[in-house]
């Protein structure tokens, strides 16, 4: 077998030297009625790298891969174009095939690297601080209500209407075991974000408000009279960031005031992967760093006085304070966090700017063309690269008529929100770099069409 | 020059040359030293291109953003960047990796391969169902093969990572109690051996934990379990093979009492790669295991992640897995969410994840299962109790090996500091162990064995390799066990020599400051 080098002869040597006569003798502690005698009934045996890759092959082909279709599907999951250099070298087996850096002097590449990735979170969120990454952006806002709840010391936290979905579900299945108490609601098909709604809801049992920027209609909010109603209430302002490539066009969170800023940093240097991996990010003010969840990096010196990296605040970790940990997380997301931060530096400020305007511009001239189709109304007056809309008919049965015809619509939030009324005529629509002009006149004529 | 740049890459003698043994740019050779990007990046530098800036009204509610102070680099510097940055890593690429517990086997390069193809890493995880049937189809293949070799009933594969497939048993747990109307069972009994991501979930679930005495011989004492147990009791969560290394005999014994006391059985199943294809833990009388596809499986470990940790169910817990799921419907699949959970999963939990899990890495997993195949699974348990075996049995003369009498060790082998001199512990051997060429076993870890080291070959280790390993650890053993001064200083070939992590704690420093904002800080 390809991956294992050792040969029978191997085997039988190592086997004198341990003093035993059969691999068996070394499994003599297994109960005699658990021990499997053969290789298990009923499973493939063994098969060539051709043979394999060619079985994996066809079943990668059973699906439509979104460069294969005109493609505007976002909520939470972008398409852009991640430069080849980024894949090349996160393949690298020095990276690839590291293990977490808790031996320092042998392991300062990917410290520095967390230490660089942290500095751009930090400085993209509008934070003092961010940690090392989280498994993505749905775990990353509940651990972020958990943190809330740690720092206030209270056990009420309300989720604005836009936030998406998938998060508010994750943040109810985890609330119901801890008692948290989540105060939720839908989003309403209408042009502005809730943020006045969640104003009126602060009160003194609330240890954070959650909003969600831009949100899940992809529309976008000042901050900042949210965050100081807030304070004003000793509670915290929770920002998710699902499009980090929005926060090169407009203000970050941590600048409009919010304490912790959490996202999914999927769209910058991962691909979409149908769902994972991604990398949470998770963001906050200095003096909460003691409070937040996660690996950290910090400098320091080693025994000759040259910089160095280490993971530090691990007194806030499982390994070291089990029961008492901030969280039981052992693991982040290195590897999607070393993409991440490499596409950041390829792109730097000014590439990350045009990107983001180009990216609007796109997404401003495709709403336009789409509104202009009869039956089709643009909800959302201000937003970034992700637009909604209000179709004259309920748009899940439009999207998966659509995709069989090689056009992937937009999100339905029928989808997203099944059975929630005035909700179900309407379709996201994310348009990035990776959208060409002849992909939206496909999706206009098509929807011209379908709604006909 | 930036106050915290002092030390570093810049060298650190002016006087280069023969005599002092500096160079003029601290690099040695082939060591190269590598700024941070904030050093060497500017704001108006970058690797793309995009052509021109596109006009026209915005529409951003007048939020637009200002400065950013993110640094860019052109692609040469970048690519220059980390792959220096890459050669200040250990990497099981380059050698043999012994870290107990956390298997660092190698990672196949055809796993990667077909991560890659377009059909999976370009896939949207909202894209319509009917667009994704392969996608569907590599969860539900990958998901027969985890419940056919664990034996057991199902599985829930949306967990991140290990401990998230640890909260997922624990939850399970949780839910089946309430079901039952026994939800004031809030204690579950861990081992002190446990690692420290199981009293952590517990915790996080809401569960009490107490501690699972053990036996001198390193494994879960079991009329002492079995006198504990009673109605306050939600279950137990133990790791076999556990971290000592050795297979719980009594497992089925525990399983056994725990369910007739009214709990449940979890399983770490971080070691499962030490019995894959040669004992189904749905055999144990086990409820819950989570598998993580790193280890078992090979998927890369990444510096520190991605994982992903699926997790093997009982027939009493399926009831309550995790949203979503997939079916099959005809002959195609369906997937099961919160929309259609209703209909016949009513008593799931919830979800624990936006979308479906680690696609990368189950496409990956799956594909190292079907290179191996059902024998070649079973060889791969094999072979790394073998090595371990042989490790074992190599060193136990020059090293305390607490449970060397215990029986054979299943992947992995433990030793401990006892016989060291005065002042030199595990810590010692380890650092030393990277003048070798080598990354240390675990240290201090599990806390039951004092200054333990648990060391795991893996079965991707030739015996030549394994032979080298063992000389280099009886000699550093041996430099430890005369008192050798040199240890208690290594490493001293490594990019870096041991660093002060006390300060690192004591005074914060987790992201770049541009050099006047660090010093008006002073």
């Amino acid at each position: 077998m390809r991956y294992l080098p050792l040969t029978p002869a191997d085997r039988q040597d190592m086997l004198g030297v341990i003093g035993a006569t059969s691999i068996d003798d070394l499994f003599a502690d297994v109960p005699e009625a658990a021990v499997l005698d053969g290789p298990i009934h009923g499973l493939p045996l063994h098969a060539s790298e051709l043979a394999v890759e060619r079985h994996m092959t066809a079943l990668a082909k059973k699906n439509l891969a979104a460069g294969d279709a005109a493609f505007f599907l976002g909520c939470g999951a972008y398409r852009h174009h991640v430069p080849a250099s980024v894949d090349h070298l996160i393949q690298r087996g020095e990276f690839l095939t590291a293990y977490t850096p808790y031996q320092p002097e042998i392991a300062q590449g990917t410290l520095q690297m967390m230490f660089e990735f942290q500095s751009q979170v930090a400085r993209l969120l509008g934070c003092d601080v961010a940690n090392a990454s989280m498994y993505d952006g749905s775990t990353a806002c509940w651990e972020a209500i958990v943190m809330a709840r740690r720092v206030t010391r209270r056990g009420k936290a309300i989720l604005s209407g836009g936030l998406h979905p998938h998060y508010v579900s994750v943040a109810r299945t985890m609330a119901k075991f801890t008692g948290d108490v989540l105060d939720t609601r839908l989003p309403v098909l209408g042009a502005n974000p809730d943020t006045d709604d969640l104003i009126a809801l602060i009160d003194d049992d609330t240890s954070c408000v959650v909003v969600q920027y831009p949100d899940i209609l992809g529309r976008i909010g000042d901050l900042s009279k949210l965050a100081e109603a807030a304070h004003a209430k000793k509670a915290l302002l929770v920002a998710v960031v699902t499009e980090p490539v929005a926060l090169g066009a407009i203000r970050a969170p941590g600048e409009m005031g919010a304490d912790i800023v959490v996202g999914e940093g999927q769209s910058i240097g991962v691909g979409l992967q149908f769902g994972g991996p991604y990398v949470g990010l998770f963001a906050c003010s200095e003096k909460l760093v003691r409070q937040m969840p996660g690996r950290l990096c910090g400098e320091t010196v080693d025994a000759e006085g040259k910089r160095g990296f280490v993971l530090t605040l691990s007194t806030r970790e499982q390994h070291i304070r089990r029961e008492k940990a901030t969280s039981n997380i052992c693991t982040s997301s290195v590897l999607c966090a070393l993409a991440w931060s490499i596409h950041m530096t390829l792109l730097g400020e000014m590439g990350l700017k045009q990107l983001a305007a180009i990216n609007h511009a796109g997404a401003s001239a495709a709403a336009d063309m789409l509104a202009g189709v009869p039956g089709v109304e643009l909800v959302t007056p201000s937003f970034f690269n992700e637009f909604t809309l209000r179709l004259s008919k309920e748009a899940r049965p439009v999207v998966r008529d659509l995709a069989h015809k090689g056009i992937l619509a937009g999100v339905s939030l029928g989808r997203l929100y099944p059975g929630a009324g005035e909700l179900a005529n309407g379709l996201v629509v994310a348009v990035t770099e990776t959208t060409t002009e002849e992909d939206v006149a496909t999706l206009a004529s098509a929807l011209r069409e379908a709604l006909a | 020059m930036s106050t915290i740049n002092q030390s570093g890459w810049r060298p650190t003698t002016p006087e280069a040359g023969e005599a002092s043994g500096a160079t003029f740019t601290g690099n040695r050779a082939l060591m190269l030293e590598e700024p941070l990007i904030f050093e060497i990046g500017s704001s108006d530098t970058t690797g793309v291109d995009f052509g021109e800036m596109p006009e026209g009204k915005s529409r951003l509610g007048g939020l637009e953003r200002k400065s950013i102070g993110l640094p860019g680099l052109s692609e040469p510097e970048t690519v220059r960047h980390y792959t220096r940055l890459s050669r200040q890593n250990y990497a099981i690429d380059l050698g043999l990796f012994p870290l107990g517990s956390c298997t660092m086997k190698h990672n196949p390069r055809l796993n990667e391969r077909v991560a890659r193809l377009p059909g999976f890493a370009d896939l949207h995880p909202l894209t319509p169902v009917d667009s994704a049937q392969g996608a569907f189809e590599v969860i539900d293949q990958l998901a027969h093969w985890l419940i056919t070799l664990t034996g057991m009933h199902s599985v829930a594969m949306s967990p991140k990572a290990g401990a998230h497939g640890e909260l997922c048993g624990v939850l399970a747990i949780r839910a089946a109690l309430e079901a039952r109307g026994e939800g004031d069972r809030k204690i579950l009994l861990v081992p002190i051996s446990a690692h420290g991501t199981n009293p952590a979930t517990a915790a996080f679930a809401n569960f009490t934990v107490e501690d699972i005495p053990a036996t001198d011989d390193g494994r879960v004492d079991l009329e002492a379990l079995k006198a504990r147990l009673g109605p306050d009791i939600a279950g137990v969560m133990i790791t076999n093979p556990n971290t000592c290394g050795l297979f719980e005999r009594d497992m089925k014994a525990i399983s056994d009492a725990v369910h007739a006391a009214g709990g449940y059985v979890y399983c770490d199943g971080a070691n499962f790669n030490a019995i894959v294809g040669r004992v189904r833990p749905g055999d144990l009388g086990i409820d819950a295991m989570h598998i993580n596809l790193h280890k078992t499986f090979s998927t890369p470990h990444g510096g520190g992640g991605p994982g992903s940790g699926p997790v093997v169910l009982s027939e009493a817990l399926t009831p309550y897995a995790p949203l979503p799921f997939v079916e099959k419907d005809g002959a195609g699949y369906r997937l099961v969410e919160e929309e259609t959970a209703g209909e016949h999963h009513a008593g799931t939990f919830g979800r624990m994840v936006a979308f479906h899990g680690q696609m990368g890495m189950f496409t990956r997993a799956l594909t190292y299962i079907l290179s191996h195949g059902a024998d070649g699974l079973r060889q791969v348990a094999e072979d790394s109790v073998l090595n371990a075996n042989y490790i074992l049995r190599s060193m136990e003369d020059v090293l305390d090996a607490p449970f060397a009498k215990s029986g054979p060790c299943m992947h992995e082998a433990i030793f401990s500091d006892e016989g060291l001199p005065e002042g030199f512990s595990t810590i010692d051997i380890a650092k030393a162990l990277i003048d070798e060429g080598y990354h240390p076993m675990t240290m201090y870890f599990p806390l039951v064995v004092h200054g333990a080291m648990l060391v795991e070959p893996t079965e991707t280790e030739s015996k030549a390799a394994l032979d080298q390993f063992i000389g280099a650890f009886r000699s550093v053993a041996a430099r430890a066990r005369n008192g050798d001064p040199s240890v208690k200083t290594a490493p001293h070939f490594a990019p870096r020599r041991r660093l002060d992590e006390t300060l690192a704690a004591r005074k914060p420093v987790l992201a770049w400051k541009d050099p006047d904002v660090a010093q008006a800080a002073e």
